[in-house]
């Protein structure tokens, strides 16, 4: 039965403890629905065909409900209405209270991406969490910069992610497999494009796992579900082997030089002048925009001759580079002289108007 | 409420008066500077169907985009910016004005047997300011239009680069077009009601446009003032809604759908208003529960101002009012539900006519319910959890807002029409059409629910590949729906220039205002009006009427 | 439905300033108080928006709001809650002058009331432009030095600016109402016969004291 109706309405497979209760509730609610619709179309063509006019100026009764009816007409509806609520708000209840021993990932949503860590200490990630089976997992997420939405369809969890504060979810996948993560809410150019996946994994692999990712140098470090993994080491050195295989340092130096392209050292936040006389902060719009659209903002004294990326870098590739970007600092802190710490002498209060 | 001396009979000829509103003065200046709530309604009824038509041409880009998973005919921005500009031109420049706008300033004084609506002048403002803000947002459009959604939600609209502003500004002036007309049809229908015509004999349409008139007046400041400070914040980095700012995101969320929530019962109810009057003359027969329907619109216009949080469940909202705003949206349903029951009823017994007006009725009543109870579904919570944002809720509100709001709007241009211009359209053509429009709404909007069930989010421009088949079949349902709408233009076009002559009363409707020619006099009745029945009463004078009681 | 015997209702005179539509300049009187009633109704929900963020931003900060309001300057406050509550005076007076017949102090009493709203709008600039001088602005703007230490303090300058704001928008609208109000009486258009139309605007003008009367003291008292 269930099988049945989970085809007839097109859901997908129930890959959490909370997928079944939703769509138990979900058969029901709809089930009414349809009965209630179809029976209201039946009876009005039903009507129309008994009571269909057979006469010029033919005359009608005058038909009134009774108080029975009124009440019965009142009752029943919301009889069913209050009932879905009930077993909805119990069920929502428990999808709200997560159990007290779950796994904590810390979620961080930003244009256009999902990022990972787990609070127990683990590899970070960008678009990919892998969870164990069978053990509740505890999402605590918040956003970098406009709303966004964490939505695993699969798993029929659903929570807004916010900037400034941390909203929570959690859920315990029942089957090992991949399961996409959607944005849904939504937040500009590739909101449809804001992906990740779930990749649950049974017990005793996932501990496995999570083993040989904190043991030493991290061996694998999955970035995206897309080009198969076998990428090395952390964001920022993805971003530096995305640089040499995309070609970006056949025009762009790391060390200062300006060449066919503008230096990448220091060049996150540095303000540049553009071709139009106006001028831009490069942060990661920007330089993610270059990458798709390379000559809407060309800096000054360089030629438009960037080709595009659109299309050749996927989202968590492309947010690599910017990271990688971001880490050639001259002045990091690293490389700077210690210096004494100065004070200076608080200014007087203004006197209160 | 017709005594026979004042109804042509059957076979007298029908009229069609000489001298009537629409030829009465002429010029330019005539229309532009009337008073004649008449000829405010036919300019409001022109401007709606070029928004309609503006609207329903972003709707048909949007389609065609999803015909498949990657870009198919424009880039993701313009995307962004076709399904904005869709819903904020159909929802502010046609759904919340139309009904109001053209019927019930044509229809509302004739049914009061009023001269006019209490505050002609006002009247002709509210028009102004509707142009007003249509401008602004086709300014908005040509300046490059913006992509933050119909909804505002900030930080979003906040920062984004697109020009946000205008179109701010736009629904700020639009806002004051719909709390004056509100303000001016409570005031007429308190005032100048004919003698002898008491609430209880009042027509339901006339019921129906007064509680969408106070929901008008106490919602729309709120959607004012929310624009106000959200364009405030963009061009003057207030942060009230900036987290970095301290400010709430949520509280945004809060403001927007405290107004946007009663707004659809704005668009809803005229609608259902139309429906009640329309399926009392098709049918010929009173309406069953005539007092239940009247009171579930003044329901429907209370307690649907206390559940907007049914559209934040998942926003960070505590659970508290999760529940809160849940159980009072269940209790809104009923009302719906309640009408719902006294429509079919008033079916029941009577004499029911085969016109266009009863194949939209046929599909009103399935839309309502299924729409309605599909509303039901998503405001049940945890179910929501996983419809928040999909398709299923978009197939949810099409359902409503075209299934019924649109489908009321037909049936009352079919049914008013012959009363506003004095002409009748082709009855064959436009069953035709009722029925490319009634399938052709099922084949669009039924493959959205399963796309939402399945998990396809809104909004989205490039979607994983198993959502496409759904997909596809949307837009080829689209393209009979908009073929529908086309042979309906068609055909009024015909009828108006063409058409053979209607008559006073042509539908034998017992409703006030076929008491008068067809097109009415520039001053609405020759003679006063006295009301001493009930209404969409169909007995004739001195007739033994059989009761029956359910 | 029948008509009796076909003649509208007259009343023994037509009064002159009765439109078409409306049968007697009673209904026409009713229906003019009530319009101004509900877009009073309106007015109050514009700012009930406002008041449900100053409570929101209130609650979430307390502690900023609390020494925030120390920055406002009571002596300020109390004089302009004086003046508009004198200015609600003299604009009742004004219409029972009108009601009464006494044109010329009619007149003088919505002078006063004028005076009276110019006299608020001079104090809010005295009080903005300071607020200007030293930073305490909202948003983006705010740069007090000696508040930075509360958290969003530039929160409660965002509310303040914006309620205030709107007000002092408000007070100026009134203004405009009340001078052309004036120009009618001193016309002679309204009189004892027909006075509706200043009724309306004092009312309008008891709807602007009446939201400062709420905004003095969440904002300066407590």
């Amino acid at each position: 039965m269930n099988e049945l109706m989970h085809k007839l309405l097109f859901l997908p497979p129930q890959a959490s403890t909370l997928a079944p209760k939703i769509d138990n509730l979900h058969y029901f609610v709809i089930t009414v629905t349809m009965a209630a619709s179809v029976l209201t179309g039946l009876l009005t063509f039903f009507f129309f065909f008994k009571y269909r006019a057979r006469r010029e100026g033919q005359s009608t009764p005058i038909v009134l409900p009774s108080v029975k009816f009124e009440i019965a007409v009142i009752g029943v509806p919301l009889f069913f209405f209050l009932l879905w609520f009930v077993q909805g708000f119990q069920d929502y209840i428990w999808y709200t209270t997560p159990p007290k021993n779950t796994m904590d990932v810390y979620v961080m949503g930003k244009k256009w991406m999902w990022k990972f860590a787990y609070a127990g200490g683990g590899p970070n990630a960008i678009g990919t969490l892998h969870v164990p089976a069978d053990r509740p997992v505890r999402l605590l997420m918040t956003s970098r910069d406009v709303l966004h939405s964490f939505y695993v369809p699969d798993f029929r969890i659903k929570q807004d992610v916010l900037p400034g504060r941390y909203t929570e979810t959690w859920f315990e996948a029942t089957k090992p497999g991949r399961y996409q993560i959607l944005c849904a809410e939504y937040c500009g150019t590739w909101h449809s494009q804001m992906w990740g996946e779930v990749v649950v994994m049974p017990g005793a692999e996932f501990d496995a796992w999570m083993v040989e990712q904190k043991a030493g140098l991290a061996e694998r470090v999955d970035t995206g579900g897309d080009d198969g993994g076998n990428m090395r080491g952390t964001i920022v050195e993805y971003g530096k082997k995305i640089a040499m295989t995309e070609g970006c340092l056949r025009c762009h130096s790391l060390d200062g030089q300006p060449h066919i392209g503008p230096t990448w050292l220091d060049l996150y936040q540095r303000r540049e002048t553009l071709e139009s006389g106006e001028s831009v902060i490069a942060d990661e719009a920007y330089l993610t925009d270059s990458m798709i659209d390379p000559r809407a903002k060309v800096v000054k004294g360089f030629k438009p001759v960037m080709p595009t990326y659109k299309g050749r870098l996927a989202a968590p590739e492309a947010a690599a580079l910017v990271e990688f970007i971001k880490s050639l600092r001259s002045t990091s802190l690293e490389n700077l002289p210690s210096k004494e710490a100065t004070y200076e002498p608080a200014k007087p209060t203004t006197q209160r108007r | 409420m017709s005594q026979p001396s004042q109804q042509p009979s059957a076979d007298s000829p029908a009229v069609y008066p000489a001298v009537n509103y629409l030829n009465a003065d002429r010029g330019v200046k005539s229309w532009f500077l009337t008073l004649d709530h008449k000829r405010i309604a036919v300019m409001y009824l022109a401007s709606v169907l070029v928004m309609f038509l503006v609207g329903g041409i972003f709707a048909m880009a949007i389609r065609l985009e999803l015909l498949t998973p990657e870009p198919t005919i424009m880039g993701a921005n313009t995307y962004n910016r076709m399904f904005t500009l869709h819903g904020v031109v159909m929802i502010f420049l046609f759904m919340i004005p139309a009904i109001p706008g053209v019927f019930g300033n044509f229809c509302m004084p004739l049914m009061l047997g009023a001269k006019d609506v209490a505050f002609p002048k006002l009247n002709l403002l509210s028009l102004y300011l509707y142009w007003t803000g249509a401008i602004l947002a086709i300014s908005a459009m040509a300046m490059g239009g913006l992509d933050t959604g119909w909804t505002f939600y900030a930080p979003y609209s906040t920062t984004t680069p697109t020009t946000v502003f205008p179109a701010l500004l736009g629904v700020f002036i639009l806002g004051f077009s719909s709390i004056l007309t509100g303000l001016n049809f409570i005031v007429t229908i308190h005032t100048l009601r004919a003698p002898g015509l008491t609430w209880m004999r009042m027509q339901l349409f006339v019921w129906a446009i007064y509680a969408t008139s106070i929901i008008q007046v106490l919602a729309t400041p709120v959607i004012g003032l929310t624009v106000m400070l959200a364009g405030i914040e963009k061009v003057g980095g207030f942060g009230l809604f900036d987290a970095t700012k301290g400010g709430d995101p949520v509280l945004f969320q809060h403001f927007f759908w405290f107004y946007s929530h009663p707004a659809v019962y704005i668009m809803v109810l005229p609608s259902m208003g139309v429906v009640s009057d329309a399926i009392a003359a098709v049918a010929r027969k009173n309406v069953f529960g005539y007092k239940m329907i009247a009171y579930s619109s003044l329901g429907i216009a209370f307690v649907g101002f206390f559940a907007w949080g049914h559209h934040m469940f998942v926003s960070g909202q505590s659970p508290f009012d999760n529940g809160a705003f849940a159980v009072i949206s269940m209790f809104v349903g009923v009302f719906t539900a309640i009408k719902v029951f006294n429509w079919v009823g008033t079916l029941y017994r009577g004499a029911i006519a085969v016109n266009t007006m009863f194949v939209y009725v046929c599909g009103f009543l399935f839309f309502v319910v299924f729409g309605g109870m599909t509303g039901i579904a998503v405001a049940t919570v945890s179910l929501d959890v996983h419809w928040h944002d999909t398709y299923f809720v978009v197939a949810h509100f099409h359902f409503i807002m075209v299934g019924a709001v649109i489908m009321g709007f037909l049936i009352a241009i079919h049914y008013w029409f012959p009363k506003m211009f004095g002409k009748k359209f082709h009855e064959g053509w436009g069953m035709v059409a009722a029925s490319f429009i009634v399938l052709g709404f099922i084949a669009t909007f039924v493959p959205q629910f399963f796309l939402g069930n399945a998990g396809m989010p809104r909004r989205y421009y490039m979607y994983p590949e198993r959502f496409q088949a759904w997909n596809v079949a949307s837009t080829a349902g689209s393209s009979l729906l908009a073929f529908g709408f086309v042979i309906i233009a068609i055909y009024l076009i015909y009828a108006l220039l063409r058409g053979e002559i209607a008559g006073d009363n042509p539908w034998q409707s017992r409703g006030i205002e076929w008491l008068t020619t067809s097109p009415p006099d520039k001053h609405n009745f020759p003679k006063p009006i006295v009301v001493t029945q009930d209404p969409h009463s169909y007995q004739k004078p001195g007739e033994e009427v059989e009761h029956v009681v359910i | 439905m029948s008509s009796s015997d076909g003649h509208p209702s007259h009343t023994a005179h037509h009064h002159p300033n009765l439109a078409g539509h409306f049968d007697t300049i009673q209904q026409q009187d009713y229906a003019a108080r009530l319009g101004m009633w509900l877009f009073l109704g309106t007015e109050v929900l514009l700012f009930a928006g406002l008041f449900l963020g100053y409570t929101v931003y209130r609650h979430f900060y307390h502690e900023t709001f609390h020494h925030c309001s120390r920055a406002l300057d009571i002596k300020l406050g109390t004089i302009n809650t004086l003046v508009l509550i004198t200015s609600s005076l003299s604009v009742a007076l004004a219409y029972w002058c009108v009601k009464v017949g006494k044109r010329t102090w009619a007149i003088g009493a919505l002078v006063f009331t004028i005076l009276c709203a110019a006299g608020f709008l001079c104090i809010k600039y005295l009080e903005y432009s300071h607020k200007f001088h030293v930073g305490e602005l909202p948003g983006k703007w705010f740069r007090a030095e000696e508040l930075m230490q509360f958290p969003a303090a530039n929160m409660y300058f965002t509310i303040y600016f914006l309620t205030t704001g709107l007000h002092a928008f408000h007070v100026i609208v009134g203004m405009s109402v009340l001078i052309w109000v004036m120009k009618g009486i001193i016309k002679g258009r309204y009189n004892p016969d027909y006075y509706v139309p200043v009724e309306l605007g004092a009312l309008y003008w008891h709807l602007v004291d009446l939201v400062w009367i709420f905004l003095f003291p969440l904002l300066y008292l407590i």
